[in-house]
């Protein structure tokens, strides 16, 4: 199996106190990957450090083994919803079209190709009815499928999405599951931000359990067990918190200059 | 044939404005728009200084450059002080338009800027600056054509640029994760916004100025769903607001620029009292014929 | 300059002590202002006051001072509940509703002066220098009506001071404890219109945000505590009021009021440079500590890890030695080494030759000590594979205090080996029970 993320040693700070602590793991291609921990334990930030949103103070990423501005292209981020204004004035075809931009093709006219694929997309995850629409007129789980169609605009290989199901209720949540099984079937990595235990380890073949340092990362039925989820649930290690308010109150570097790991 | 000169003037301030501060609005940065207004003060005042000239370059270079350092000052007192936005953004430009306003006391003499002008500008003396050509031709008043010219660049900026600045004020992480460089947008878009108050600045003054960043797209914003309709509204109202404007000054005798503000905050008014969408009297009807059982 | 500072001429007296009073209820009312975050909503009342003025100077016909006071708070607060309901009840957002407020007021402001200006009307003279202060040009009826309000404004600030600080820092909280959050919002803000009203009479409508925010801004560099800031920026509204005026005495064609707000961001900018903690100067003190540290506490691993392998933990080593045992920076070595020596930690026997002292050793398995506990942590508690956590340990040694230490000792039972099976070195070797 080839290897679609690998992480080296990510740590990341917000104002110098450190929010992930050395994160190491290696995730295969083509499979469903549910990354948990409980709130604040850094899962919006890892999606946003792969996606080089934050600056690591330390370690790297590698997408299917090339650095992110290489593969660019076939990566797709789904923020969470509470990342955008849902009152600007935009329809829902718009958003899903979005995902046709490029970097370097921001000028012209967007072609007959690109706007079937939005619509497609739209079609997908049910939200074609409500293309006209602007977007502060639907539901919270209508607006994450939006998010969603335009991840699949992208047509991308690797998909990073930010609680997709957060506020979709059991219907919608089993069709986007039923897409995202569907996109796997195609080859595809879909790492998805999960929040709910109880179907968790019905959706993903493999997790990555997280709470400010990496529990665990591995096959669902490794990672799944009452010992790794004790761990990450179990509240925060005082002393590594106690640490971390260390660095920052003493502006502390967490890595000494000459052992800043870069990729090799 | 002067009101069309003024009037013509206060449109074309209203459309540059407008465009710009459509995405202002939409980028929560409104309040960073009326700090630059204030900021590029101090960069007109020394460039009137350096050039000895009204020429319009040495100002354009010396307010874009107090407008880039503006957004500079604000983010480092956000983020390398740790003080808070609001306090960053008012202590910047009230430290910034006081110097401009020493400066301008300090070089009275050699400074032709009067400290009232500075806020409310002279809308009125604009048919008066005219462009005469060497054969004795009258051109119209140069301020029209340097309206005319930032127009123009901010028109190509909003065509050629729609897609970027649309996405990376809709979903700036988004517009990041796929390569777009949102700190390109944003100072740009910072540099049109001092630009284009510079030129501005003489026909309706620093704060006035604010009014045409602000007010005009707020309407649109309450009156539209789709971003090039609120661009184009923008536009429609801004002429509106300089017609009725005009008429106002005249018929109270007051500063037009003053006039043009005020009929601006009368269509947003009418805008948070009526529209379609969200008006707070047009809820209440439809909540009154709710009521009424179809068919009676 | 002494001329000035004896404030023998009664106008210097007069115009001094109105500048400094309305200098000193600004900022004390403004401190609040700044906690509740709302300095661009001061920045939009100021602007919002002059139609309000030129009101009630057309309907009075006068320009005494408490006629225009009462048009200027009647004119604050009606754009007060504007920009609340804007932002509250439209999708405007907050920034958008300030700034609409602003400009539609100040417009409305300026139409009603130019057309008075414009009417001819005898007594209007003066009206203008709202816009920028008109500090120097106060009068004796000016000066009594400031003192009144600024003594109701002190008044109110100090009888209501315990629930302002709990509104400013806590709304929710404030109300779950009963207090009338709602009533006293109303309150404060009526004193914030108030101050402004008054203070634009220094200062002008454009710069009042300043005299409003500008002095809390700077004075919360030097503290946390909130009483000290209100003293903090009441000093420093008087001290601007003071030296604006006497610029503007010395230098008769300088306006008071923008350099009041010049020295105001003078103070703020040295607030935020040399401030003690929050400062960026001390800030980068505190980094250029923290590195010294790291630097020092290196070497002596070297000498430690040297020891260690030798047996031999005080044998002199030569700098090459130390090189060998880990690639240091030239001159970062040997400006750490000269540190040591000067605190007494290492020895130096002929140059490039050097060994640690008795105390140079305690510190030295002090460093190395927290180093193996760290990675042992890391390995026990975060699941880490022992080939990973020596670089985060290489760091994290230097952050951990003595406290910290306590409890990872606690927590690991004063361990004896770490994952690499080092011997984790002790001043007292650690009582077999404890393990
Ligand atoms: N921009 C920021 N500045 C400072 N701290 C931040 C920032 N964003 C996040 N944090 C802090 O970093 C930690 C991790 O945040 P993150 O958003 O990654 O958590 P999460 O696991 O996604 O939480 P949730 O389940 O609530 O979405 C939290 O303690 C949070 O307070
Ligand atoms: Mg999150």
């Amino acid at each position: 199996m080839k290897t679609a993320i690998e992480t080296h040693n990510l740590t990341v700070a917000y104002n110098r106190r450190p929010v992930l602590w050395d994160i190491d793991f290696q995730i295969p291609e083509g499979q469903l990957i549910g990354v948990l921990g409980p709130n604040g334990s850094g899962k919006t930030t890892l999606l946003k450090s792969i996606m080089g949103l934050v600056q690591p103070s330390s370690g790297y990423v590698r997408l299917f083994g090339q650095s992110l501005d290489e593969v660019r292209s076939r990566i797709s981020y789904v923020p969470q919803r509470e990342s955008v204004d849902w009152n600007f004035p935009i329809s829902v075809r718009e958003v899903a079209l979005m995902g046709r931009y490029r970097k370097d093709k921001l000028l012209g006219r967007l072609s007959r190709e690109d706007h079937r694929l939005a619509d497609e997309a739209l079609e997908k995850v049910g939200m074609l009815p409500y293309a006209d629409r602007q977007i502060a007129q639907l539901s919270g789980g209508q607006q994450q499928r939006v998010f969603v169609a335009r991840a699949l605009t992208q047509q991308a290989d690797l998909y990073l999405m930010d609680e997709p199901f957060a506020g979709v209720d059991a219907a919608s949540e089993e069709a986007i599951l039923t897409l995202l099984k569907d996109m796997k079937q195609a080859g595809k990595t879909v790492l998805i931000v999960h929040h709910d235990l109880h179907t968790a380890h019905q959706f993903f073949d493999w997790m990555v359990l997280l709470n400010t340092r990496l529990i665990k990362c591995g096959p669902t039925a490794s990672v799944f067990t009452a010992e790794y989820l004790k761990q990450a649930y179990g509240g925060q290690l005082t002393i590594l918190s106690q640490v971390s308010d260390l660095v920052k109150a003493r502006d502390f570097p967490i890595r000494e200059r000459s052992f800043k790991d870069q990729p090799k | 044939m002067n009101a069309f000169w003024i009037i013509l003037t206060g449109a074309l301030v209203a459309t540059s404005c407008g465009l710009l501060g459509a995405f202002l609005i939409l980028r929560k940065m409104a309040m960073v728009g009326d700090a630059i207004s204030h900021a590029v003060l101090p960069g007109i005042v020394i460039a009137y200084l350096l050039s000895e000239s009204r020429d319009v370059l040495p100002m354009l270079i010396g307010a874009a450059a107090l407008g880039v350092f503006t957004t500079f000052m604000i983010e480092f007192l956000y983020q390398k002080a740790r003080l808070q936005i609001d306090a960053s953004i008012g202590i910047t430009f009230t430290w910034l338009f006081a110097m401009g306003i020493i400066l301008i006391s300090l070089y009275a003499g050699q400074v032709d800027l009067d400290q009232d002008c500075v806020l409310y500008g002279e809308i009125a003396y604009v048919p008066l600056d005219l462009w005469i050509t060497e054969s004795g031709r009258s051109l119209g008043p140069w301020p029209v054509w340097i309206l005319s010219g930032v127009l123009l660049l901010i028109l190509l900026m909003v065509l050629l640029g729609y897609r970027g600045l649309k996405v990376t004020t809709f979903n700036p992480e988004y517009a990041a994760a796929i390569g777009i460089s949102t700190v390109f947008w944003h100072y740009l878009l910072m540099s049109a916004v001092s630009v284009t108050t510079v030129v501005a600045f003489e026909s309706v003054g620093a704060i006035l100025v604010v009014a045409f960043l602000i007010v005009p797209p707020a309407t649109a914003y309450l009156l539209t769903e789709k971003l090039h309709h609120m661009l184009l509204l923008t536009v429609g109202l801004g002429i509106l607001i300089a017609v009725s404007g005009y008429y106002l000054a005249v018929w109270i005798d007051g500063s037009v620029a003053g006039a043009m503000a005020v009929t601006s905050g009368v269509f947003l008014l009418l805008a948070v009292l009526f529209s379609p969408f969200s008006g707070v009297l047009t809820q209440r009807f439809r909540q009154k014929a709710a009521l009424v059982p179809p068919g009676e | 300059m002494s001329d000035f500072f004896t404030f023998s001429d009664p106008n210097v007296r007069l115009v001094t002590a109105g500048t400094i009073l309305l200098g000193m209820s600004a900022a004390i009312v403004g401190t609040f202002t700044f906690l509740r975050k709302r300095a661009l909503v001061g920045d939009a009342i100021a602007h919002a006051i002059l139609p309000g003025v030129c009101l009630s100077f057309m309907i009075t016909g006068e320009k005494h001072p408490a006629y225009l006071l009462v048009g200027a708070v009647i004119a604050g607060w009606l754009s007060l509940l504007v920009m609340d309901y804007l932002s509250s009840r439209t999708k405007l957002s907050t920034d958008t509703a300030i700034g609409a407020v602003l400009s539609v007021f100040f417009g409305a402001g300026i139409l009603l002066l130019t057309s008075i200006q414009h009417s001819g009307s005898a007594n209007q003279a003066g009206l203008d220098q709202f816009l920028f202060g008109k500090a120097a040009a106060m009068t004796r009826q000016d000066i009594g009506v400031f003192s009144g309000v600024a003594a109701v404004l002190l008044g109110l600030v100090l009888a209501f001071f315990r629930s302002f600080k709990l509104i400013s820092f806590d709304p929710a909280f404030a109300k779950s404890i009963g207090l009338p959050v709602r009533r006293l919002e109303f309150l404060l803000s009526t004193i914030t219109v108030l101050a402004v009203a008054t203070g634009i009479q220094a200062v002008g409508v454009v710069l009042m945000a300043a005299l409003l925010i500008t002095p809390a801004a700077a004075a919360r560099f030097w503290t946390d505590r909130i009483q000290m800031m209100v003293v903090l920026a009441a000093a420093f509204g008087l001290l601007s009021g003071l030296f604006g005026s006497w610029i503007s005495y010395t230098a008769p064609s300088m306006p008071t009021g923008p350099w009041i707000v010049v020295l105001l961001s003078l103070i703020a900018v040295v607030s935020v440079v040399v401030a003690p903690q929050r400062g960026i100067w001390a800030r980068l003190r505190l980094q250029r500590g923290n590195a010294r540290k790291i630097r020092q506490e290196n070497i002596l691993k070297a000498f430690y890890g040297i020891g260690e392998a030798a047996d031999a933990p005080v044998a002199t080593v030569s700098v090459d030695g130390l090189r060998q045992q880990r690639p240091f920076e030239d001159r970062a070595l040997q400006l750490g080494l000269r540190e040591l020596v000067k605190k007494g930690l290492l020895h130096k026997h002929k140059p490039g030759d050097y060994a640690l002292t008795t105390k140079g050793l305690q510190e030295s398995r002090r460093v190395v000590r927290l180093h193996r506990l760290w990675e042992l942590y890391l390995t026990e508690r975060m699941n880490y594979a022992a080939d990973h956590v020596h670089n985060t340990a290489e760091a994290i040694e230097h952050v951990i205090t003595p406290e910290v230490e306590a409890a990872l000792l606690r927590e690991l039972g004063h361990p004896i080996l770490d994952p690499h099976d080092a011997v984790i070195p002790y001043q007292t070797p650690p009582k077999p029970s404890a393990s």
